[in-house]
C-alpha cells in the first residue's frame, strides 16, 4: 500500500505545468473561442510532445500505455490550466481504435499529435468538431467515421465549440463498447475538472490575498474564509477519488471520481465567482475561462444523476 | 501508486474477520450511554482485550499486537462491518494513549495502558469549561503545587463518557501569570471517584446522560500523573492532534460499513430520484474518506507529518455521518422518527460531530488560515 503519487509522476505534473504556464494559455483559449486554432493546435503540439496523448495509446501503435494514472496526472494539468481542444475526445477514442487496421493507421498520428480527433457518442455532439482532423461517432456499438458535420453551437463555455456529425461513414469497428468509451472519458474529465477547480480555488485565494475593503483584506473575513475551506475540503476529497479510479478503472469508481471532481470544481467555481465579486462576472477577465468550464464538464460525458445512477448500479455495496 | 494490500495484512484481515465473525454479539448491546450499556460495552473491551483486538496498533508490551497504521485500518474496515459494538474506551485509546506514546514516561504508558487495553479502566476527555469551549486557552481551572502533587479546582464541562467513567484527563491552569493564555497550562490525568471530585452526569438531546459536568474542590493529583512538563500543557495537548490521532479519531471503516448499510436499507425500502441520490453520496464519500485516509497514511509513513490537513478530515467526516443518518432516516419514512430505529442512535450521536474535537468553525479557520495561508483575523 503507498497510494500516492511517486516521484516521477510527480515531476511529470511539475513540468506539464511549467510548460503550460509559460504558454499563456488564456490567449489561446480566445483565440479558439473565436475559432482560430492556430495557437491552440501549437500547444496540442506540445501537449503531444510531452507524451501526453501517447498514455492512452499501447506501445505496439508508438504510444506508452495504457497507463491512466498517468493519463489522470496530465489531464488535472491541462484542466488546470484550461487547455481548449478535444483532449478527452482524443483519448478516448484512441481506446476505441482496438481493430488492427483503423489503430495502425489513427493512434500514431494521435499520440503524436499530428491527428486531433473527436467523438460524439449515440446522437450528440462531438466537441470541437471543426477543429478535430477524425471525427469519430460511436452509435449503436459501431464505430464510425464520420464524413463532416453542421454548423458550430455554442457552448456555456465558449472554448467548446460542439458540433452534430453528419451520420454514417467508413465503419472502423463493430461490436465498440459505449461502456468502454464512458469509462476513458469520464476518467479524463473527472481529472479535468479537478484541475480547473484547483486553479478555482489558487485564483481566487490570490485575489481575497490583495483585495483590500474596509481596510482589510477580505481574506480574513471568516465568511470569506469559511467558503474557500468547504471548496478544499471538496478538491482535496475528490483528488483521492480519481486515483483511486485510475487505479481500478472500475466503472463505478470512474462515475464517483466523475461526480466528485464535477462537482467540487462547480461549488469552486459559484465561490470563487462569488468572492471576485463583479470583476468575475466579466468575459474579459480570465477567471471566467475556469467558471464556464466548470459549469460545462459537468454535464459532460454523463451528468450527476446519471454518475450517481452508475455509482448505485452495485446494488450500492461498493466503495 | 497502488492499493494493495501486503500477504501478512490480508492474513491479519482474514484472522480478524473470522474471530469477530465467532465473537460479535448476535444482539446489539443497550446503549452505551447508559449504566448497564456502559456495563456490557465495558465486558466487551475485556472480551476484545483478551485476544488482543481492542488496540491492535499498540506494542505487545500493552496489549497490542504492534501492527502498523495500515493494518489497523483493516482492523477498523473488518470490525464495523461485522457490525461490533461502540467501544467505550474510545477517549483514553485515541486522545489519550497517543499522547502518553509521545509525552509520556515509561512508568505512565507502563501504569496506565494495560489497564485502558482491557477496559478495566475507562477514561473520559475534561477539556472544556463553561467559559472556554472553542477558545479553550482561556481554562480557568486550576492546578495549585502542593506536596508531592498538586491540588485541582474548578469546573469542566461536557466530558464525554464522564457519568460512568473511571479516570479522566485534561488541562489546568497552574501558572496564573502568563503573557499569553495557552502558557501555563498543565496535562494532568485524575481519578474521577478521588475526594473532592463531583460528576453530574448531563442527558444529550435524546437524555441519555452521554457526558457530564466535573466540580473539582482541591482535588490531589500525585506527581507521577503530570504528563510532560508542567507548564508545558498546551503544546502537549496539540501536538498528537496533527498526527496520527487526527487519523484515528474516526477510521473510515465506520462509515464504509454504514454506507453498506445505507445502501441495504435503500434497496429493501426503494427511494424516489433525490433520495437515491444522497444513497450514492453517501457510497461515495465513504470511498472518498477511506483513499484520502490511505492516501494520508501512505505520506504518514513516508514520515511526512500531517498537522493542519487533519481539519479536512475532521469537517469531512462530521459533516458525512450526519448526512448518512439524515439519508436513513429520511428512507425510512415515517418510521424514521421511531428512536427504536437501527439509526436513531448513530443520528443523534453524530449531531455532535462538527461540534466536539474542535468545531468546525474552528476547523475551517486553520484550513483557511495554515493550509490557504489566508490572514488572520477575528473569529
Amino acid at each position: 500500500m503507498r497510494f500516492l503519487l511517486d516521484t516521477e509522476q510527480r515531476a511529470f505534473a511539475t513540468s506539464l505545468d511549467a510548460m503550460l504556464t509559460s504558454a499563456d494559455t488564456p490567449s489561446a483559449i480566445r483565440s479558439w473561442s473565436a475559432g482560430d486554432h492556430t495557437r491552440g493546435f501549437d500547444l496540442w503540439g506540445r501537449i503531444a510532445g510531452a507524451g501526453v496523448f501517447a498514455l492512452a495509446i499501447p506501445e505496439a501503435y508508438e504510444g506508452l500505455g495504457p497507463r491512466p494514472v498517468e493519463l489522470a496526472v496530465a489531464f488535472v494539468e491541462l484542466g488546470r490550466h484550461a487547455v481548449p481542444g478535444p483532449l478527452v475526445e482524443t483519448v478516448t477514442a484512441a481506446a476505441l481504435l482496438t481493430e488492427p487496421g483503423p489503430a495502425k493507421r489513427y493512434l500514431p498520428a494521435l499520440a503524436s499529435g499530428e491527428t486531433v480527433a473527436t467523438l460524439a457518442t449515440a446522437g450528440g455532439y462531438a466537441l470541437d468538431g471543426d477543429a478535430a482532423s477524425a471525427l469519430f461517432t460511436l452509435t449503436d456499438g459501431e464505430l464510425r467515421l464520420a464524413p463532416g458535420h453542421g454548423p458550430v453551437r455554442a457552448s456555456l463555455d465558449p472554448a467548446r465549440r460542439l458540433t452534430l456529425p453528419a451520420t454514417g461513414g467508413e465503419l472502423l469497428r463493430a461490436e465498440a463498447h459505449f461502456g468502454e468509451a464512458l469509462t476513458w472519458a469520464r476518467l479524463a474529465t473527472a481529472a479535468q475538472a479537478l484541475g480547473v477547480g484547483l486553479a478555482l480555488l489558487d485564483r481566487t485565494v490570490a485575489y481575497v490575498k490583495q483585495r483590500l475593503q474596509f481596510g482589510v483584506l477580505i481574506g480574513s473575513f471568516q465568511a470569506v474564509k469559511h467558503q474557500l475551506a468547504d471548496a478544499k475540503i471538496a478538491l482535496e476529497f475528490a483528488r483521492p477519488l480519481l486515483f483511486g479510479a485510475a487505479l481500478t478503472l472500475d466503472p463505478a469508481d470512474v462515475a464517483a471520481a466523475k461526480v466528485a471532481a464535477c462537482e467540487a470544481a462547480y461549488t469552486t467555481a459559484r465561490t470563487a465567482l462569488q468572492l471576485h465579486g463583479a470583476i468575475g462576472y466579466t468575459a474579459e477577465y480570465d477567471l471566467s475561462l475556469w467558471l464556464t468550464k466548470a459549469r460545462a464538464l459537468r454535464t459532460a460525458w454523463g451528468g450527476p444523476a446519471e454518475c450517481r445512477e452508475t455509482v448505485l448500479s452495485g446494488g450500492g455495496r461498493r466503495w | 501508486m497502488d492499493l494493495a494490500f501486503t500477504q501478512d495484512e490480508d492474513a491479519f484481515r482474514a484472522e480478524a474477520r473470522a474471530w469477530l465473525a465467532d465473537h460479535v454479539p448476535k444482539v446489539a448491546l443497550p446503549s452505551l450511554e447508559t449504566g448497564s450499556g456502559f456495563a456490557a460495552h465495558r465486558a466487551w473491551e475485556a472480551e476484545l482485550a483478551a485476544e488482543r483486538w481492542s488496540v491492535v496498533n499498540w506494542p505487545v508490551e500493552y496489549g497490542g499486537r504492534g501492527v502498523g497504521l495500515i493494518s489497523w485500518l483493516v482492523f477498523e474496515e473488518e470490525y464495523w462491518a461485522a457490525g461490533a459494538p461502540g467501544r467505550v474506551g474510545q477517549n483514553g485509546i485515541s486522545l489519550l494513549a497517543p499522547t502518553l506514546f509521545d509525552h509520556g514516561t515509561a512508568e505512565q504508558r507502563a501504569r496506565v495502558l494495560p489497564s485502558m487495553a482491557t477496559g478495566e479502566v475507562v477514561w473520559a476527555q475534561a477539556w472544556s469549561e463553561p467559559e472556554a469551549g472553542s477558545d479553550l486557552a482561556s481554562l480557568r481551572s486550576k492546578a495549585v503545587r502542593t506536596d508531592g502533587g498538586w491540588l485541582l479546582s474548578g469546573q469542566k464541562t461536557w466530558s464525554s463518557r464522564a457519568a460512568f467513567a473511571d479516570r479522566a484527563f485534561g488541562l489546568f491552569r497552574s501558572d496564573p501569570d502568563t503573557p499569553k493564555p495557552h502558557q501555563g497550562l498543565t496535562y494532568l490525568m485524575f481519578d474521577l471517584r478521588a475526594p473532592g471530585v463531583r460528576v453530574r452526569p448531563i442527558g444529550r438531546l435524546d437524555g441519555k446522560p452521554a457526558f457530564a459536568e466535573l466540580f473539582l474542590d482541591e482535588v490531589f493529583v500525585p506527581d507521577e500523573d503530570v504528563i510532560g512538563e508542567p507548564g508545558a500543557g498546551w503544546r502537549i495537548a496539540m501536538s498528537t492532534a496533527g498526527n496520527e490521532r487526527g487519523l484515528m479519531l474516526r477510521s473510515p471503516g465506520r462509515f464504509l460499513a454504514g454506507a453498506h448499510r445505507l445502501g441495504e436499507l435503500w434497496q429493501t425500502q426503494g427511494a424516489p430520484e433525490p433520495v437515491r441520490d444522497r444513497v450514492a453520496d453517501a457510497v461515495i464519500g465513504a470511498r472518498a474518506y477511506r483513499l484520502f485516509t490511505y492516501a494520508h497514511a501512505s505520506r504518514f509513513l513516508d514520515g511526512e507529518s500531517l498537522g493542519a490537513e487533519s481539519s479536512l478530515n475532521k469537517v469531512f467526516w462530521s459533516e458525512y455521518d450526519i448526512a448518512l443518518h439524515e439519508t436513513a432516516l429520511d428512507l425510512l419514512g415515517e418510521q424514521g422518527e421511531l428512536t427504536e430505529t437501527d439509526w436513531a442512535e448513530g443520528y443523534v450521536f453524530s449531531l455532535a460531530g462538527p461540534i466536539y474535537a474542535g468545531t468546525n468553525e474552528i476547523q475551517r479557520d486553520i484550513i483557511a488560515e495554515r493550509l490557504l495561508g489566508l490572514p488572520k483575523g477575528r473569529r
